[in-house]
């Protein structure tokens, strides 16, 4: 069963199975504005809740995606580097940075479902 | 997610046109050759030009000697070619695209743009300085030494710190001076190791973090966000945060004032602190003009910091550089120091360390020139110090010297204005900053113009103006639109679409006068026009391009002409 | 007070504005303690006696144009056309700040744009950054570059680099605490190095070999003793470990004679010889071209081509995401300004002498130098010790060559670097940190040693000069 989860820093994750799909939500999206460029993870990559793992870059702005578990870094997204629009489709529909697979299932307890996050970008200015 | 801007970052076009337009529109013909009209001309690369058959400079021809290279000659190279009046043309007409101090006003916050004095250029044109090797015998150079060590006393005194160190490039890299020779103090008291963090304030310039780093310490971020300044409780949670005896502290680095251009009233407080655990003060002296010739930073605690000779010694910016970045710091400091700085020296006895005397500035004008060197009777010569001489340097971090040509420039400039006159630079500049923060503070928001005065820079914001869309970035066009430099903005970062402005002390009120005027009638369009927004992401209309787009350049870099 | 417009009376009309009584109550926030002290400077003098009291200085400097010179290592004596200086002084481009508002810098920008094709043009290579503080820092920025882009921890140095360069390199990697080695290719190829270089017993395994380690291979051409280079085997061996290859240049010029350094991963150098006088050691420009595939790990400014809203062509900053006014502690480098007026001053000088004009002043130095050597071999017992050279060898003289070059001053003629006390030695020195002794290239006073003297002819040099010289010479010897 897929679903998707957030974090406070506007990380996006599709659930499928064992496998964290991470992308960027819409306001962190409209936040930077028009993409130049993404710096994809290194496939095997080992990394725990909250590494740095890829960066996405406006003109003005380059901001780090974390990692919303630890895992291993199973598959990026090389599409994204030939076409920088796909990180404004669905997660499972393209929008992806990179696929992580869980080691600890018990951390996706600490993101938030959509609800949650929406209010949580109410309190932002 | 990190970084995530406090601005939309609309594309430069605010409706995104790039993407509509399809990436062929590259193509180099894009240029407009025949848009000429009155004294506004278009002119393509060099390489667009027709090739002339001979080049803008008439050479002897060669001999024809056989080559001692042991390589073939190089081949075709693909260098365009040009006559002399095709070249002066051509760089004549691309100079009319830009702005700079001498066309008006150009009050961009934290780079101190000064008027350059002329003089300055004509003396550091003087063959005796310009056709000078660095490596010529110190028995040929000793009026060029000697003029460094004139500058160096000068930079002592005006900052009450002895140690004097030239060479730094420019201002990030007089930065790099300063915390390595902070790095190597602690190393060569076997705390090296041990002591890897390093204090800046969240409003820093990004060349602080970037420098600690560069150093291999660590930054540790101290917020500001309320008041703009340092508070003493705010240090101290940072100090003792990560050991409660700060023996983990490598040092801070702090401007002051402050990138929001208020002076940190507590600054000598959190020296002291900082002090007691060890840590040494650098402090970035981007913002020295508000205090040249008054105050000095040795005063407060300040153990090294650098000086930008382009901002506050008035030496051109060159539309970006050559800068020039000394560093000055404490006797305790000094010996770890990059390496070369002049010393005078007793006549073929060379001091083994240290500029041992503590000789007046005053006393040392204009007699440098008493016959030493070459046939002289001196009783002294001026040499540079190596790390032979001082060998707990942290080492050179530059080719030759340092940038001599601006050591020139910048004592012509201490010598014109002298003692009476710096301190009336300071003053004026803070007198200007402030008639324009109390002239606009009904205008714009002015996040700390209750506190009280500021000092060289007037900080506002664009809060009111974006409720009606027009952001911080239209202002600036709008100001460029009526013939002004914009002011720093988007930074520092602890306000939202902040606009920082440094007028200088080379403005006139009158001058001042014109620029409040230009901002207010911005602010009042902003408020009452139901177009705002729209009217203002068109500017700027009148200038040789419009705004451009920054998401193509970046998405298909095209860095050089093919 | 020239410089400054305020009147007496629009002062106290602002301070009225403003609201306060006096200059002092702005600085309200200063402590009183720091207040008010006196300094034990001079007061403001006008224009005439400053320029009387720096013209005493300049008096007091033998300069290049004041008799024959010889002098290189690093710094070169050329001639600048009178069109350059006059181009750099108009106020668009010398007042002008770094081009953070495009629409009113195009000058400053299209100037960058065709000095980095210049630049990639020269040096072979796909991309050139806007410029670079000196060759120096450009070498130490092309080794942390390297660092990066191999992840490893290993610099070889190839060659006889610039004993300054070598000294930047080793000063910045001492902030890793260690953990880079900096070593010299072992063992150095016969054709790398002069006679009696290079022949130190390797430490411990693995040292000056380019491995699997091994970040970067740095080469200088012509080498710190004149000597062009070939890179075919170096190239080989970077292919097989990964390193990155890269070439420094300190004399652009021979770069109008020598074959492009294109197979280098990362060319740099020093470009002060077009366009720039020797000012005492600087403003130099330093330059820094690559790969186009490590564009991203590049440090310094970079301007690209784009077009404006009403699709007319322009150019901007770009790239900056790596930079330090966004990256902040995460930047490629700390490094806020490039040297924008002397690259300018690069570009008018390139743009006037062309294709043919830059080719045929490499061909003068080349001839200069070759003259300059067949009528100092002449001499009795005196050899050049380079096989080959472009405009620069070294000489080996039968006295000690600090003294004749002392000796030589008192007549007038700047004859070269000494190499007698202070060889640019292979062998790093200093005890695995900070930098060695044997690093500084200051020339020495002290007696003693031998007499190598690294000598360079220009287009400056006249046969009237080698004529003086060798006379000088002769009586120095005799």
């Amino acid at each position: 069963m897929a679903e998707l989860k957030f974090t406070t820093d506007h990380e996006a994750i599709y659930i499928d199975g064992d496998t964290a799909w991470v992308g960027i939500t819409e306001y962190a999206r409209e936040a930077l504005g028009d993409l130049v460029f993404v710096e994809l993870p290194e496939i095997g990559r080992q990394v725990s809740k909250g590494d740095e793992f890829a960066v996405v870059e406006s003109v003005k702005t380059a901001a780090e995606v974390y990692s919303p578990v630890d895992g291993e870094v199973v598959e990026a997204n090389d599409n994204m580097e030939g076409d920088l629009e796909l990180i404004a489709k669905p997660l499972a529909d393209g929008g992806w940075i990179a696929k992580i697979k869980i080691s600890d299932p018990a951390q996706l307890g600490d993101l938030m479902d959509e609800a949650a996050y929406k209010d949580y970008l109410k309190t932002l200015d | 997610m990190n970084n995530i801007p406090q601005m939309s970052s609309r594309t430069p076009q605010a409706e995104g046109s790039h993407a509509n337009k399809g990436d062929s529109s590259h193509a180099l013909g894009m240029t407009a050759n025949d848009d000429n009209h009155a004294l506004h001309y278009e002119e393509n690369l060099l390489w667009e030009k027709e090739r002339c058959d001979h080049p803008g400079v008439d050479l002897p021809a060669p001999a024809g000697m056989p080559l001692r290279t042991g390589q073939q000659a190089r081949e075709d190279i693909g260098l365009p070619q040009v006559s002399e009046p095709q070249a002066l043309r051509h760089f004549v007409r691309m100079s009319t695209w830009n702005y700079s101090i001498d066309h008006g006003f150009f009050p961009l916050g934290s780079c101190t743009m000064k008027h350059n004095p002329r003089l300055n250029e004509k003396l550091a044109r003087l063959p005796g300085f310009a056709h000078l090797h660095p490596l010529q015998p110190e028995s040929t150079t000793q009026g060029a030494l000697a003029l460094m060590y004139e500058l160096q006393n000068w930079l002592a005194e005006l900052t009450n710190l002895p140690g004097v160190c030239l060479s730094p490039a420019a201002g990030a890299h007089g930065e790099l001076a300063g915390m390595m020779t902070i790095a190597r103090a602690h190393e060569q008291k076997g705390q090296g190791a041990k002591r890897k963090i390093v204090l800046t304030p969240d409003s820093a310039h990004g060349t602080n973090p970037a420098t600690a780093t560069t150093c291999g310490f660590e930054v540790r971020n101290i917020p500001t966000k309320d008041t703009g300044m340092l508070t003493v409780e705010a240090f101290k949670e940072a100090l003792y945060k990560t050991d409660p005896k700060g023996a983990d502290i490598a040092g801070m680095m702090v401007t002051n004032p402050n990138t929001c251009g208020l002076f940190e009233k507590d600054i000598a407080v959190i020296a002291d602190l900082l002090h007691e655990v060890g840590g040494y003060f650098y402090m970035d002296g981007a913002n020295f003009n508000a205090l040249v010739g008054k105050i000095r930073p040795g005063d407060f605690g300040v153990d090294v910091m650098h000086i930008n000779l382009h901002k506050t010694f008035s030496t051109p910016h060159g539309g970006g550089g050559p800068g020039s970045g000394p560093i000055c710091c404490t006797e305790e400091l000094a010996r770890y120091m990059p390496v070369p700085t002049v010393i005078k020296a007793p006549h073929l006895n060379p001091l083994p360390q240290g500029r041992g005397d503590s000789e007046s500035v005053s006393s040392s004008a204009p007699s440098p020139h008493r016959g030493e060197g070459r046939g002289g009777g001196a009783s002294y010569y001026y040499k540079l110090e190596t790390n032979e001489d001082r060998p707990e340097t942290c080492g050179r971090l530059k080719g030759f010297h340092g940038q001599f040509g601006m050591h020139v420039r910048a004592l012509a400039y201490m010598l014109s204005h002298g003692a009476d006159g710096l301190k009336q630079v300071s003053e004026d500049a803070v007198l200007n900053a402030n008639y324009i923060l109390r002239s606009l503070e009904n205008d714009y928001h002015a996040p700390f113009a209750h506190q009280g005065p500021c000092m060289h820079e007037a900080l506002l914001t664009d809060k009111r103006q974006k409720e009606q869309g027009v952001q911080t970035l239209d202002i600036a066009k709008a100001l460029i639109e009526k013939g002004f430099h914009p002011m720093t903005v988007y930074f520092p970062l602890v306000v939202p679409g902040t606009m920082l402005i440094e007028p200088t002390e080379t403005e006139s009120k009158d001058s001042l006068d014109r620029f409040i005027t230009a901002m207010k009638d911005i602010a009042g369009e902003a408020a009452s026009r139901a177009d705002a927004e729209e009217h203002f992401h068109a500017f700027p209309l009148s200038t040789p391009r419009r705004r451009l787009d920054e998401v193509k350049a970046a998405r298909q870099p095209v860095l050089r002409w093919k | 007070m020239r410089y400054l417009p305020q009147t007496k009376n629009a002062r106290a009309a602002m301070l009225k504005t403003i609201g306060v009584g006096s200059i002092d109550d702005l600085y309200a926030d200063v402590p009183a303690t720091e207040m008010g002290h006196k300094f034990n400077l001079p007061d403001h003098r006008g224009e005439l006696e400053v320029e009387r009291h720096l013209n005493a200085y300049a008096n007091q400097n033998h300069a290049a144009s004041a008799g024959p010179f010889f002098l290189g290592a690093g710094a070169y004596y050329h001639h600048i056309p009178a069109s350059v200086d006059y181009i750099i002084q108009r106020s668009e481009f010398l007042t002008a700040y770094t081009p953070y508002q495009p629409e009113i810098a195009q000058g400053t920008l299209q100037a960058i744009f065709e000095f980095q094709t210049l630049i990639a043009q020269l040096t072979g290579q796909e991309v050139a950054n806007a410029s670079m503080y000196d060759g120096a820092t450009a070498c130490t920025e092309a080794a942390l570059m390297a660092l990066r882009v191999t992840k490893r921890k290993k610099i070889v140095i190839g060659n006889a680099l610039h004993p300054d360069y070598r000294a930047v390199l080793k000063s910045y990697m001492a902030n890793f605490d260690g953990e880079v080695e900096i070593t010299n290719l072992h063992p150095l190829p016969q054709s790398f190095s002069l006679e009696g270089e290079g022949s130190g017993a390797k430490a411990k395994q693995g040292e000056g070999e380019i491995d699997k380690n091994t970040a970067c291979v740095i080469i200088q051409s012509p080498d710190f003793y004149g000597q062009p280079h070939k890179y075919e085997n170096l190239r080989k061996a970077c292919d097989e470990t990964g390193a990155l290859l890269i070439v420094v240049v300190n004399e652009i010029v021979s770069l109008g004679l020598l074959p492009a350094p294109a197979q280098a991963d990362i060319v740099c150098g020093e470009a002060q010889s077009i366009g720039l006088p020797l000012s005492f050691g600087g403003p130099y420009l330093g330059f820094f071209a690559c790969k186009e595939k490590y564009l991203r790990q590049m440090p310094g400014r970079l301007c690209g081509m784009t077009e404006d809203a009403n699709g007319k062509r322009g150019f901007v900053l770009t790239l900056s995401t790596r930079e330090q006014h966004i990256r902040r502690d995460k930047a490629t480098s700390n490094i806020c300004t490039n040297q924008g007026l002397c690259a300018l001053a690069f570009t008018v000088h390139m743009s006037l002498l062309g294709e043919d004009g830059f080719k045929r002043l490499a061909r003068l130095n080349h001839e200069a130098a070759c003259n300059l050597a067949d009528a100092l071999s002449a001499l009795p017992n005196i050899k050049i010790r380079n096989d080959v050279y472009f405009n620069e060898f070294v000489v080996e003289l039968p006295v000690n060559a600090a003294e004749a070059v002392e000796k030589l001053a008192a007549k007038g003629i700047i004859a070269g670097l000494p190499l007698t006390n202070n060889p640019p030695s292979l062998e790093g020195g200093g005890q695995g940190e900070g930098v060695s002794s044997a690093t500084s290239l200051t020339p020495t006073l002290s007696p003693g040693g031998e007499g190598a003297l690294l000598v360079c002819a220009t287009e400056m040099t006249t046969d009237a000069d080698i004529e003086s010289l060798t006379a000088a010479l002769k009586e120095v010897l005799a």
